[in-house]
């Protein structure tokens, strides 16, 4: 799961970490207020979207007046914003964090991880602050410090000091950079994060470590004991359709094809998927049923893949474990009864108790195609919604 | 002979008596496994499916000598059973349970390093779906009907994936030594590497199927490790070429987020290390079948 920037500061921040004044606006009024409220000559309006790189998207405003403010949060509230990272149906930006500027003398990136090579978190920065990391690691690959962390002992004060001295920090702002890689540290083993980003991490011409941006993601599987990080969630920067799934028990990914899947597993889901590109089609969607897959699931599969307008053609693989097929089938024969399906589908059904759910499938007497094989279904859904929509 | 796991393997459930336990151990002893008891922590002293329940790892071991524990605890218990199952002496460990903290595992494994390697219980999992030497032993969720008793070893991330890759090897009459199901999380409990190692030195296996998937560096690892130390051929299998950069498909290890962890990637470096790739999923059994007649 992921925050806004403001949260994750408001966190850091309780954690020791220093971050300028700044406060949350819903409209322009409220943002020029909260630019007097924080005082000083320089403010920055920064769109809350959960994507990295919006200050390229226009998302980043810097102002010199409360009247530039407010005309930076009407431009910014309710407009949608596209970065690489959003894709391109882009976030709307909902809130807005007005904060003090400062005066940037040089720029850090800072970035805990869960390094899955090593199993376990590892830090990584640079002195080439503002870049995003993938672009360092192509360009300035030498500049990237990385230290993986001892999960028995936690990250050590030498540590954070090998890597504040390794930035090319002053003595003085030696102490600072500690505090603030030990307390990023703490903040991603108490909370479960699976990321913490600060990126920049600023010296200012003063010589002060600031905060500039923040970045957390949180490992879902782990909120059941972070009750208060699940609060955090924002459902209007998550795609409604994969929500909805979510909320169902479906784990979904909504992509570019026509032919829409209902799946059973993770693995064969992809496979599938890769199955119909192989025989010249597109997947609509990624969808994952899971096990012990009732009438009412495999019924709110259907709903969820069709209401994809782009879906022309629907492919339903189940290969039965915890899942039988007969209960798969009489689910396929409900939803089918109940939707009014207009575009062809496909069924292909293996393992426990496969003959009695074709049966089903047969006798129902619907415009089912079977099919017996992984490839018979992909080909056969492929073929079939090339017939019917002449592509 | 199959690895990790046959005729002679004593296993244990842990949460035996909880509905997803029972309906799993009932399962297993079908098909022939030796389960011989189970762990529900405060029904100790009972029976259950007519095997003993025990309150601790440590008394269960102690009393059936088992060897093997296979965990179906929920999520927020798991990692603790895991590390209950290392320190009462368990060989083998099968951990079901889909959901588990990262940090979690991270600790489990770090945990695990205080064992010498001789002592050190062996984990797959979590969030898989177990392990199966057909014909001699099942550790799992899966329909061990699908799977055909003979020489080919397989390692793989995803349960029906696995189930798929199986039953088109039974189609054409190739049988399987053992499967090993390593998990969809992005941190594992022994990862293909771990079990290729084993499949080699196993005269029941002469050739061993991978079944990755995007994400993490799991495949090219073992890869790597294969084209050094092995005289075994090794066949690949990498899911979702069609799965779009960041974006987490259903498991929770299934996502690219960095270089060389898509699948067109990983099947480049794997024929570089010599791995045989099956181009697409309908293609297991006809590459496993050329593979093999090389062989013999």
């Amino acid at each position: 799961m992921d925050i806004h920037e403001y949260q994750s500061k408001e966190i850091l921040a309780d954690y020791g970490i220093p971050i300028a004044a700044g406060g949350l606006a819903y409209s322009p009024e409220q943002a020029a207020y909260r630019a007097i409220e924080i005082g000083g000559e320089v403010w920055v309006v920064k769109a809350q979207i959960h994507s990295g790189a919006r200050g390229k998207a226009g998302g980043i405003k810097v102002c010199k007046t409360e009247g530039e403010v407010s005309k930076a949060a009407e431009e910014l509230l309710g407009a949608k914003l596209i970065t690489h990272q959003t894709g391109p149906q882009g976030k709307i930006c909902h809130r807005l964090y007005i904060e003090a500027g400062c005066n940037i003398e040089r720029e850090i990136y800072l970035a805990f991880v869960l390094d899955r090579a090593n199993e376990s978190v590892t830090v990584v920065a640079s002195a080439e602050g503002g870049m995003e990391i993938e672009e360092l690691a192509v360009t300035k690959p030498e500049s990237i410090i990385k230290i993986a962390v001892e999960a028995a002992v936690g990250m050590q004060p030498f540590q954070a000091r090998e890597i504040a001295f390794a930035l090319g920090l002053d003595k003085t702002q030696v102490n600072q950079a500690v505090t603030t890689i030990l307390g990023c540290y703490r903040a991603m083993r108490d909370l479960d994060a699976t990321m913490v980003e600060i990126n920049p991490l600023v010296v200012t011409k003063e010589g002060n470590i600031v905060a500039v941006d923040a970045k957390m993601g949180f490992d879902d599987n782990a909120l059941f004991r972070h009750s208060n990080i699940a609060e955090l969630r924002d459902k209007s920067q998550e795609d409604a359709r994969e929500m909805r799934a979510a909320d169902r028990g479906l784990s979904y990914v909504g992509l570019d094809g026509n032919i829409g899947c209902i799946i059973n597993g993770a693995g064969l889901a992809m496979a599938t998927m890769d199955m119909i590109m192989h025989a010249g089609g597109e997947p609509a969607n990624f969808l994952d049923i899971g096990g012990g897959a009732s009438p009412e699931r495999t019924t709110k599969a259907f709903n969820l893949v069709l209401s994809d307008d782009k879906v022309e053609c629907i492919l339903v693989n189940i290969f039965a474990g915890i899942n039988r097929c007969d209960w798969i089938a009489e689910g396929v024969v409900q939803a089918v009864q109940q939707i009014d399906l207009k575009v062809p589908l496909v069924v292909r059904l293996s393992g426990t108790n496969v003959e009695e759910g074709r049966k089903i499938l047969v006798d129902s007497g619907l415009p089912i195609i079977m099919a017996d094989t992984l490839k018979e279904a992909a080909d056969k859904a492929v073929a079939i919604w090339k017939e019917t929509t002449g592509k | 002979m199959a690895i990790h796991l046959d005729e002679n393997t004593k296993v244990l459930v842990q949460g035996f008596t909880g509905q997803i336990g029972s309906f799993h151990a009932t399962d297993m002893i079908k098909y022939g496994t030796n389960v011989v008891g189970g762990v529900t922590p405060g029904k100790g002293g009972t029976k259950h499916l007519d095997k003993p329940v025990f309150n601790t790892m440590k008394d269960a071991v102690e009393a059936t000598g088992a060897d093997a524990s296979i965990i179906f605890v929920p999520p927020p218990f798991a990692a603790d059973s895991i590390m209950e199952a290392a320190d009462a002496g368990i060989r083998y460990c099968v951990a079901i349970t889909d959901g588990i903290p990262s940090q979690d595992m991270i600790r489990v494994k770090r945990y695990m390093r205080r064992y010498r390697a001789e002592h050190k219980m062996l984990l797959t999992g979590p969030n898989c779906a177990g392990s199966i030497s057909p014909g001699k032993c099942m550790m799992g969720i899966m329909p061990g009907h699908i799977y055909l008793e003979g020489n080919v070893g397989i390692v793989g991330r995803s349960g029906t994936l696995g189930y798929e890759a199986a039953s088109q090897m039974k189609d054409v009459g190739i049988g399987v030594s053992s499967s090993i199901g390593i998990g969809g999380d992005p941190i594992n409990g022994s990862s293909f590497r771990d079990h290729l190692a084993a499949f080699e030195e196993d005269d029941q296996t002469d050739a061993v199927v991978i079944i990755g998937e995007i994400g993490g560096p799991q495949e090219v690892d073992a890869a790597m490790w294969a084209r050094d130390n092995m005289s075994k051929p090794v066949i690949g299998y990498v899911a979702g070429l069609t799965a779009p950069k960041g974006r987490r498909m259903g498991h929770a290890g299934a996502i690219i987020s960095a270089v060389g962890e898509s699948a067109a990637e990983k099947v480049e470096i794997l024929q570089e290390c010599g791995v045989t790739v099956v181009p697409n999923p309908s293609a297991f059994a006809s590459v496993v079948q050329e593979v093999l007649a090389k062989v013999s």
